[in-house]
């Protein structure tokens, strides 16, 4: 099976136990007990070394088939757009899993790039907010989803502190969470880097175990005096994130909320979370039982696959 | 003599050593380098090292402490003041083609004793050096300045989007 190409990144015996536990892996989230997968990979993103030459959202367009875009990749007039009243720039969505922005600072003798795409949190809100268990946190460091669990319910869309997820309704009864999946499929998991890594002519995506990372980050940091703030985002924010940040402005001038706090967003939604089992034992009996009312006069129909309808289009309305 | 002159014969001093030692050095250097390792969706670039020699500058602006020049970095000056010459000057010698796959990866995560924890890849070393003295020098830094872009890079941009787009900005 896959099983040895899987743990190709994961040589140490400390994955190899981290591996073991992926089965166990959602029980333990649930409870909050959960201290993330310390030997998954990482991509430290260097905004210093970054061209905006936008090869990364090509690479990810490819790897991921995602519809062909308005612009070709090499057009830079994305950089001038905005949105909502001209505050927003450009965000993630279901047709483009990253995209990169521009920012003009006023300290800086050149414009800023920065890529946006999933975090890849290691304790991921998304996951937690999910009630029917659509998202895993790989051993390899991906957060990634089944979207033939998914109901379109949005509720990982609203709990992710960088409002990553998108939503694909090419399907009104089928729609599914779309974001970064870290190549985990094509290329994690086989021990390949991710495509936008490997495209990047820069390096301005540097690749690796996100503990190797981490002594990269403050490293750089160390050896060039003047040329970082003295932060790397995403080591500690919000319990640590998989993708993390050097920048040579302070983050919240190149579009990063500066301080989202170091607990997992886990934490707070655990309360929230705590009923949803209960929600979700009511649901389908409801359903049932309304459906048996509606469906009294009329004889006898299939149940199980009744409530199943019930189901789709309850999310699909959402 | 003050300070300045003092600077300035020792600099004249240095910059004639250093000319012995390039031209003794440059007896196999090459006047054209091709860079094709990794072409794809650009085509590689026929680069002109004798004129890039001639710009005035040592080796090691490029070499870093690899051509024996020594170096001038701060960082690097206090392990590699005196490092000799190197069997193998060429880029690859130092910066992996694969720096992020899993072998490279592990074998780098193995060796605990390594200073060098974060040298660029091949890739990354052309285009630092390249993109970052042109910029100094107003040289040419667009993508398409350097490499032509082959076919399979025209689809892989998606060069004909414009047409149905219309210039249509975004949502
Ligand atoms: S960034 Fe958002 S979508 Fe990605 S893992 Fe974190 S919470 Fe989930
Ligand atoms: S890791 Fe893969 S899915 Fe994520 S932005 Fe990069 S290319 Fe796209
Ligand atoms: S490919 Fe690299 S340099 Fe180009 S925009 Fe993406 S991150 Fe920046």
């Amino acid at each position: 099976m896959s099983g040895i190409s899987r743990r190709r990144f994961l040589a140490a015996s400390v994955a190899g136990c981290a591996a073991t536990t992926l089965a166990g892996s959602k029980k333990a989230l649930a409870a909050g007990s959960f201290s993330g997968y310390p030997d998954g990979m990482g991509v430290l993103v260097d905004l210093t070394r970054c061209i905006g030459c936008r090869s990364c959202e090509a690479a990810c367009n490819k790897e991921q088939n995602l519809p062909a875009p308005e612009k070709p990749f090499d057009d830079k007039s994305v950089f001038d757009e905005t949105f909502h009243g001209g505050k927003q720039k450009r965000r993630p969505d279901e047709n483009a899993y990253t995209v990169v922005n521009r920012y003009d600072v006023e300290s800086e003798s050149k414009p800023l790039y920065r890529k946006v795409q999933c975090n890849h949190c290691a304790e991921p809100a998304c996951l937690s907010s999910c009630f029917v268990n659509a998202y895993t946190k790989t051993p390899e460091g991906a957060v990634v989803y089944n979207s033939k669990v998914c109901v379109g319910c949005r509720n990982c869309m609203i709990a992710c502190p960088f409002n990553i997820p998108g939503y694909s309704y090419s399907s009104a009864f089928d729609p599914v969470v779309k974001k970064c999946i870290f190549c985990h499929e094509t290329r994690l998991k086989n021990g390949l880097p991710p495509a936008c890594v490997e495209i990047c002519p820069q390096e301005a995506l540097t690749f690796g175990k996100r503990k190797d990372l981490i002594k990269i980050g403050h490293q750089r940091i160390q050896t060039h005096p003047g040329r970082y703030v003295n932060h790397l985002y995403g080591e500690k924010e919000l319990g640590g994130t998989h993708w993390m940040y050097l920048s040579s402005v302070p983050f919240e001038e190149v579009g990063f909320d500066p301080n989202p706090g170091n607990e997992p967003i886990i934490n707070n939604v655990k309360d929230f979370l705590s009923t949803v089992p209960m929600v979700l034992a009511i649901w389908p009996a409801m359903f049932t039982g309304f459906h048996l009312l509606a469906k009294k006069q009329e004889g006898h129909g299939d149940h199980e696959h009744d409530v199943e309808e019930h189901h789709d289009e309850e999310g699909g309305a959402e | 003599m003050s300070a300045k002159q003092i600077l300035t014969t020792l600099m004249t001093a240095l910059a004639f050593v250093m000319a012995v030692t390039m031209a003794q050095a440059f007896e196999d250097v090459p006047d054209q380098v091709s860079i094709d390792v990794m072409t794809q969706y650009f085509d590689g670039v026929e680069f002109d090292h004798e004129m890039h020699t001639e710009l005035g500058e040592d080796c090691s602006a490029c070499h870093h402490h690899a051509t024996g020049t020594g170096t001038t970095d701060d960082r690097c000056v206090r392990c590699h003041a005196d490092s000799d010459e190197v069997a193998e000057v060429g880029c690859s010698a130092c910066h992996a083609v694969d720096t992020f796959s899993a072998e490279h990866i592990n074998r780098q995560a193995a060796d605990v004793y390594q200073f060098h924890i974060d040298t660029p890849g091949l890739k990354a070393a052309y285009h630092w050096n390249c993109i970052g003295c042109h910029e100094q020098m107003d040289g040419p830094t667009g993508c398409q300045d350097c490499h032509a872009r082959t076919p399979e890079g025209d689809a892989f941009y998606h060069a004909d989007a414009q047409a149905s787009a219309a210039g249509e900005g975004g949502h």
